[in-house]
């Protein structure tokens, strides 16, 4: 529950009383408040500033180091107050996070001491308000690359023990760990640079033969450029080939881009060895060697700027979708509008809309080649437009672009994003299980309270002697665990249950049950008992039928209690449990099972205690035997 | 022929209307020209209202409370709401806090024009006071009086069976969807029979206050939870 909220209570509570000529049950008690004194004002010392504040607030957040009676430890006797040798400027935030109910991480304050004064007061760092926590996050990531970074060039060092294999494997993947792959990168990279400078070479016309056009290098030097090709992908080859067998798993390496990369450079010269001068597909085999200019990719692996390039395309992949698609629309309602607004011009080269198609793209781009130019004034009145608009249309998504790949190459991580979905993920789980646990908290201070009811309530003639004493024991037990406000919120709700004659269950329970529910069909065991009018008897037995076997171990769900003991109330009860009766199966022990793993009663005794509620039920005559365990229900206590 | 004129003119016509209209948007979008008189203007709502509750010792004499209760109580209120008045969207979040499993801003909306006395949509303090005065330390006809108030949405002095049907639904939808037994659609339906067949004593179908306190005090129950929250404050 919120800070602030908790002054609201009071009012909540008040205007419960608006449920109260509604309800047909009667209201629980509400819980008193013993030693009830004035609020005080509490003095921190913080190493010589001194804050003071009302008890009531630092009593909001019980665990916490100063909502709790951690604080005690550093009491000081002389002269009154708390002392705390911790720093004061932080020490600010931690209170505001009291009074105002949210944390704010102050951005000139260094994260680690920041962090180190949080774990102190017991404050978790889930809790920074939203306006706070993307700062608080970055510069947490920063300070934890800074700290990997330190790490990594220890890394670096020669484990023992490393087959040939994975050295090999290290030594491609980190060339600055050892001369030899220091001397094989380099290699590697004079190759890949020779193999494309051959390539471009190769079209240059050099030289002519006279009486004949000019012709390029490579039809000249055939030979020359042809062993200079079988060198290059002969290393290219024997590099992918020790690739693949020291790869840690060949299978992922093949899948890998940068392996497809070389596959598909060295691919054309095998075909090209395979191929015959056969005429017709010395064509295709022509179309092949384009593909040899893919051997400029494999540089990126010799630069790192190349392969952030990249990744920056790859996630602004939604960016730049929206900007090829919006481009697309564009294009194609102005390529529509010209063709139409050209038709009458003669000569006019709007032949058709695809052919307008080029217009628009020239004029968007601002290129402007001047092949194709409108004459008339719609024309030339529509063909400005679409420039005006190209230019934005253009203009937009590009910083976005832009402003990642300047993020992306200065944090220089590429696990980074995928890192970050997943602690948000982390965080957003954590601050819902904390939300659920102010609902769990109620259903758990439910059990126990109704628990203490239930003994209140029951006749208890098997009851065992020494349970009575233990059990006051672990009232008190439980009532000291729960802090006032808790008890007073959890009396709230446990009076909005008993105006609607429902219970509040976790979602676990809820959703079996319902399963339950419409699977199972309306007869059940004992149809007589589910014609009858008082029913009360009957959800109750059936109940207490199912529940014989799991009471043997100690460790009895305690959920059952709050069912049972529900219906040891007055008559007025019966007319709305009839309303409520929901067919059990037989499954519904292994269920309580279940669904008693969350709950935790954190009492120390093991014993069982049974006792016999008698329920206020007609005359049931059926002729099931049951008749005397219907009556019985058997309660354990931890 | 005369086809393909009409084509190229047209779109002449269309260019340039399409021209004259986007400058006309630009303009008005500049602030340049005004279509209406409210059209700048609107834009400026009064963003914080302010609000100074009367003195403390009129309070004391007007509500029930000690000066010590109203000054824990003023704290906590403006803690929560620091611009001094609650309007309606604030009053369900807080309410909404207290109950997590359900949806309660259908019952907190009743709740608020049950304090909103004067009907402004917002909660001063002095209506925040004047109801926890009602609620906490008046006579139970008082409270009585408060409570048919709150089920009165229309405040025409009688409850009818839809006005009840839907301060149950409100209150049932508080109870969330994990509640054991499940809630059924015709359950708040069936709670408003019951009600109305033990309030309703002349069977018109509608209740009156005087039907309704009649009937409270003479149900045991109802009475003696009136007095469960004597000691909250």
């Amino acid at each position: 529950m919120a800070a602030g909220v908790a002054a609201w209570l009071p009012f909540a509570r008040a205007a419960a009383i608006g449920w109260m000529p509604v309800a047909n049950l009667p209201m629980p008690v509400a819980p008193a408040e013993k030693n009830r004194r004035q609020d005080e004002l509490i003095i921190l010392n913080v190493s010589g500033r001194r804050f003071e504040t009302w008890k009531n607030t630092l009593d909001r957040y019980p665990d916490t180091l100063l909502g709790s009676s951690e604080k005690e430890f550093f009491y000081n006797e002389e002269t009154k107050e708390y002392f705390f040798d911790r720093d004061p400027d932080v020490f600010r935030s931690v209170l505001n996070f009291y009074r105002t109910g949210k944390l704010h991480y102050p951005r000139y304050e260094c994260i680690c001491s920041y962090d180190e004064e949080l774990a102190f007061f017991g404050i978790i760092s889930e809790i920074i308000g939203d306006c706070c926590y993307e700062e608080y996050k970055d510069r947490k990531r920063e300070n934890a690359e800074r700290l990997m970074d330190d790490q990594e060039d220890k890394k670096d060092a020669k484990l023992p023990n490393m087959t040939f294999r994975e050295t090999m494997w290290r030594a491609f993947e980190n060339p600055h760990t050892s001369t030899m792959a220091l001397v094989f990168y380099y290699v590697t990279g004079f190759f890949i640079a020779i193999s494309v400078i051959t390539n471009v070479v190769e079209t240059v016309p050099c030289g002519t033969v006279p009486n004949q056009k000019e012709v390029p290098c490579g039809e000249r030097y055939t030979v020359a450029f042809f062993c200079m090709d079988t060198a290059c992908v002969m290393i290219f080859t024997v590099e992918y080939l020790m690739r693949l067998f020291a790869a840690p798993s060949r299978y992922r390496f093949m899948r890998s881009v940068m392996s497809i990369i070389d596959v598909v450079a060295i691919l054309p010269y095998y075909i090209g060895l395979v191929m015959t001068d056969n005429e017709d597909v010395s064509g295709a085999f022509v179309t092949l060697r384009v593909f040899r200019v893919f051997r400029i990719f494999k540089f990126s692996r010799h630069s790192q700027g190349l392969r952030i390039l990249g990744y920056t395309l790859k996630s602004c992949a939604s960016e730049l979708g929206f900007l090829l698609f919006s481009l697309t629309m564009a294009i194609i309602i102005f390529a529509t509008v010209m063709f139409y607004a050209e038709k009458g011009s003669s000569s006019s080269k709007f032949t058709s809309i695809p052919a307008s198609f080029w217009y628009t793209i020239v004029t968007m781009t601002t290129l402007g080649y001047g092949d194709m130019v409108p004459k008339t004034i719609a024309g030339k009145i529509f063909g400005s437009i679409c420039s005006l608009s190209g230019v934005l249309v253009i203009a937009l998504p590009v910083p976005v672009i832009v402003s990642n790949f300047s993020r992306i190459y200065h944090q220089n991580q590429r696990q980074d994003k995928r890192r970050a979905q997943k602690v948000q993920k982390a965080r957003l789980a954590r601050i819902r299980i904390a939300k659920t646990g102010t609902s769990n908290a109620f259903l758990h201070s439910k059990r126990n309270g109704l628990f203490n009811e239930a003994l209140e309530f029951t006749q208890l003639p098997y009851k065992m002697n020494l349970s009575e004493q233990s059990s006051t024991e672990e009232e008190q037990l439980l009532t000291k665990s729960t802090s006032l406000l808790e008890s007073q919120h959890h009396h709230l709700l446990h009076c909005l249950e008993k105006t609607t004659n429902h219970e509040f269950v976790d979602e676990q329970y809820y959703q079996q049950s319902y399963l339950e529910a419409g699977l199972q069909n309306y007869p059940s065991r004992s149809p007589s008992l589910s014609s009858q009018d008082g029913m009360t008897g009957t959800c109750c037995s059936r109940r207490s039928k199912k529940h014989h076997t799991p009471l043997q171990n100690t460790s009895a769900p305690a959920l059952m209690q709050p069912l049972t003991h529900k219906h040891t109330h007055q008559q007025g009860l019966q007319e709305l449990s009839t309303i409520h009766i929901r067919p059990l199966s037989t499954s519904r022990s292994s269920l309580n099972m279940r669904v008693d793993e969350p709950a935790s009663l954190n009492c120390q005794s093991n014993q069982i205690t049974t006792a016999i509620i008698s329920i206020p039920t007609p005359p049931v005559t059926t002729p099931d035997g049951d008749l005397t365990h219907q009556n019985v229900v058997k309660v354990s206590t931890l | 022929m005369l086809s393909a004129i009409w084509e190229t003119e047209g779109l002449q016509t269309v260019g340039i209307v399409v021209l004259v209209f986007a400058s006309i948007k630009l303009l008005h979008l500049l602030g340049l020209i005004s279509f209406s008189e409210d059209s700048v203007e609107d834009e400026l709502e009064l963003s914080t209202v302010r609000h100074r509750p009367e003195g403390l010792e009129q309070l004391e004499a007007q509500t029930r409370f000690s000066r010590k209760e109203l000054q824990i109580l003023y704290r906590g209120f403006k803690n929560e709401c620091p611009s001094g008045v609650v309007n309606e969207d604030t009053f369900k979040d807080i309410y909404a806090q207290f109950f997590p499993q359900g949806d309660a801003s259908t019952y907190a909306h009743f709740l608020f024009n049950a304090f909103d006395t004067d009907h402004n949509g917002s909660v001063s303090f002095e209506d925040f006071v004047m109801g926890l005065s009602i609620l906490l330390r008046g006579s139970i006809q008082e409270k009585l009086n408060w409570a048919f108030n709150l089920y009165d949405i229309n405040k025409d002095g009688y409850i009818t069976k839809e006005e009840m049907l839907d301060i149950m639904k409100a209150i049932y939808d508080m109870m969330g969807k994990c509640t054991y037994p499940a809630l059924r659609e015709e359950t708040p339906r069936q709670h408003v029979e019951i009600f109305f067949q033990k309030m309703d004593k002349n069977k018109d179908g509608v209740v009156t206050i005087d039907e309704f306190i009649d009937c409270c005090q003479n149900d045991e129950n109802i009475m003696r939870s009136m007095h469960l929250f004597e000691n909250v404050l």
